[in-house]
């Protein structure tokens, strides 16, 4: 293990939840459906290890039904967006044969316009931001590419704390031998001031019997 | 640098104890660019006699010969009469001058994306498909690619082309579309097969965020523009590092709003160089359909299919050129 999976750790342990960094993306959705007086809008993030694209924010329709449900990466508008990382208007999605039969299989939902912008953080493609069905707006449409993409920034970064919130939580509850580090940080961390108190004594002794700050 | 003759050159090989090993390989390469419409004749006649020692097969033999343009490393006072040019346009250039009656005819275009549906309408065929595939030991490969289009953005891309430049031809070389994962690996295989095919343009509606393959993709970026190849790419409007839409070797393209195809405007901040057609563009989609789009991906192809025109009436046009010929039509440069 090395620090920086144990400093997520400590981090994510003191100052967020998974829950809190879905409430963050679910804010983002809201606001972005909002501003766009829009039907729905969704967030897709992208699983790696499945070569999935995951619901993992909607409002609006789809929002009860759709949150987790997972898409092969390649699928529809936003594997297309996710794949070559730009951004994308279809104004009638009906017209993809693909595209509405498998909609309209999956969530009883056929959208017909969309706006979609890759999440990108650094050098990654973290998933898709997705506004659906807004009122038409004439000459807009690159304004609002460059609307949504000032979102996109921000649900990235919302994602990326949750990507490094769940790493954090597999080192936690993994069994590295040196997850106790972790999971002592974290306890010490909950507990009272006098609990806290005494283990951080505690660990400042093993800290000076190992030999502070020098190799061991 | 000397011209050298054939004799000469196979005298100074009988010299050598073997052909030096960069040089076979590029002779062995000439028979796969034969369908260039690039100079490679003078290497190969030069190896083409008696005194060769270099191993080319029967088929490079009887291919046309054209000359090659070898590095120059200096400029000698004699070699003044052989670097003489022909000056690339006229005083003045105009739209007429430059794609007047063009079709597209003999150029070579290549869509670096997730491969194309030849058998779309608006497609119109395509005269070849290879896919970039990354292997368990993220090796790239070039296939033989049968699976047509698995998205839809590459044929969006090709139909695009095509509505500009009915004649020219269209080849695909897929590094999307059979998983996410892996695809800067096939993005950098499958720009350097397209490379060392020496297609004449090369259209990249993508990108890469990924640091790792930015050093490789400006060289390759570079190489392109040395050999003639020049590199169409889309330009991201979101605030990320990615490329290689940035680089100065390549034209990079955002989108206006004009619905004429054949407007395109240059740029004075860049590092975006022009604008060009990307609102609600009407586009070849999987299945035989047609939606209507917008995004750079598609302002993209209206400059690929443009330069396809202007390289298919001015075919020595060099990259640069190319570029400095596109900024003259721009439709937002006015005479003084």
């Amino acid at each position: 293990m090395t620090e920086g999976p144990l400093a997520a750790a400590v981090a994510a342990g003191a100052l967020a939840t998974e829950a809190t960094h879905r409430s963050l993306l679910q804010s983002i959705v809201d606001v972005a459906r909002a501003i766009f007086n829009a039907k729905a809008s969704s967030i897709f993030l992208y699983d790696e290890d499945t070569d999935e694209l995951v619901f993992a924010a909607v409002s609006g329709e789809g929002s009860t039904s759709l949150p987790g449900m997972r898409l092969p990466s390649g699928t529809g508008i936003a594997g297309w967006v996710l794949a070559s990382r730009q951004p994308l208007v279809v104004e009638d999605v009906t017209q993809d044969p693909r595209f509405a039969r498998q909609l309209a299989a999956d969530t009883g939902y056929i959208p017909k316009g969309v706006i979609a912008v890759p999440l990108l953080r650094e050098d990654r493609a973290l998933g898709v931001l997705e506004v659906l069905d807004r009122p038409p707006r004439p000459g807009q449409a690159l304004a609002e590419i460059d609307l949504l993409s000032l979102f996109a920034d921000q649900a990235a970064i919302a994602l990326d704390l949750l990507q490094h919130a769940r790493r954090a939580h597999a080192v936690v509850q993994g069994d590295d031998e040196l997850a106790i580090i972790a999971r002592l940080a974290t306890a010490v961390l909950a507990a009272d001031d006098e609990q806290r108190d005494a283990g951080l004594r505690l660990l400042r002794s093993v800290e000076e019997l190992l030999g502070r700050g020098s190799a061991i | 640098m000397p011209n050298f003759d054939a004799n000469t050159i196979g005298e100074l090989l009988r010299a050598l104890p073997a052909a030096p090993e960069p040089w076979v390989r590029r002779a062995q390469e000439i028979p796969r660019r034969a369908g260039s419409r690039r100079p490679f004749g003078r290497f190969l006649e030069a190896f083409s006699g008696p005194a060769a020692v270099l191993a080319h097969s029967a088929q490079a033999a009887e291919e046309e010969a054209e000359p090659i343009e070898l590095p120059a490393w200096s400029l000698q006072a004699g070699d003044l009469d052989r670097i003489k040019l022909r000056a690339g346009w006229p005083e003045r250039v105009d739209r007429e001058w430059a794609w007047g009656d063009a079709t597209g005819a003999g150029v070579r275009v290549c869509v670096l994306d997730s491969g194309i549906d030849a058998g779309h309408s608006l497609v119109g065929g395509i005269d070849g498909a290879v896919a970039a595939l990354v292997g368990d030991d993220g090796e790239v490969r070039i296939e033989e690619d049968s699976e047509g289009d698995l998205c839809g953005h590459g044929t969006a891309c090709a139909g695009i082309i095509r509505s500009l430049a009915p004649e020219c031809s269209l080849t695909s070389v897929r590094i999307l579309g059979s998983g996410y994962t892996g695809s800067g690996a096939a993005f950098l295989g499958g720009l350097r097969w397209a490379l060392d095919q020496r297609f004449d343009l090369i259209n990249m509606s993508l990108s890469t965020t990924k640091r790792e393959f930015g050093a490789a993709l400006h060289e390759l970026a570079d190489a392109a523009y040395f050999r003639r190849s020049l590199l169409v790419a889309s330009a991201h409007n979101m605030p990320v590092e990615s490329y290689p839409w940035r680089f100065a070797s390549v034209i990079s393209v955002g989108s206006h709003e004009d619905p004429n195809p054949f407007v395109f405007y240059y740029n004075p901040s860049p590092p975006v160089e022009f604008f060009a057609r990307g609102v609600d563009v009407n586009v070849a989609w999987l299945e035989g359909a047609q939606m209507q789009c917008t995004g750079n991906s598609f302002a993209t192809p209206h400059i690929s299919g443009i330069c396809a025109l202007i390289l298919s009436k001015h075919p020595d046009l060099r990259p640069f050129e190319l570029k400095s010929l596109l900024y003259q039509l721009s439709n937002n440069i006015v005479s003084a």
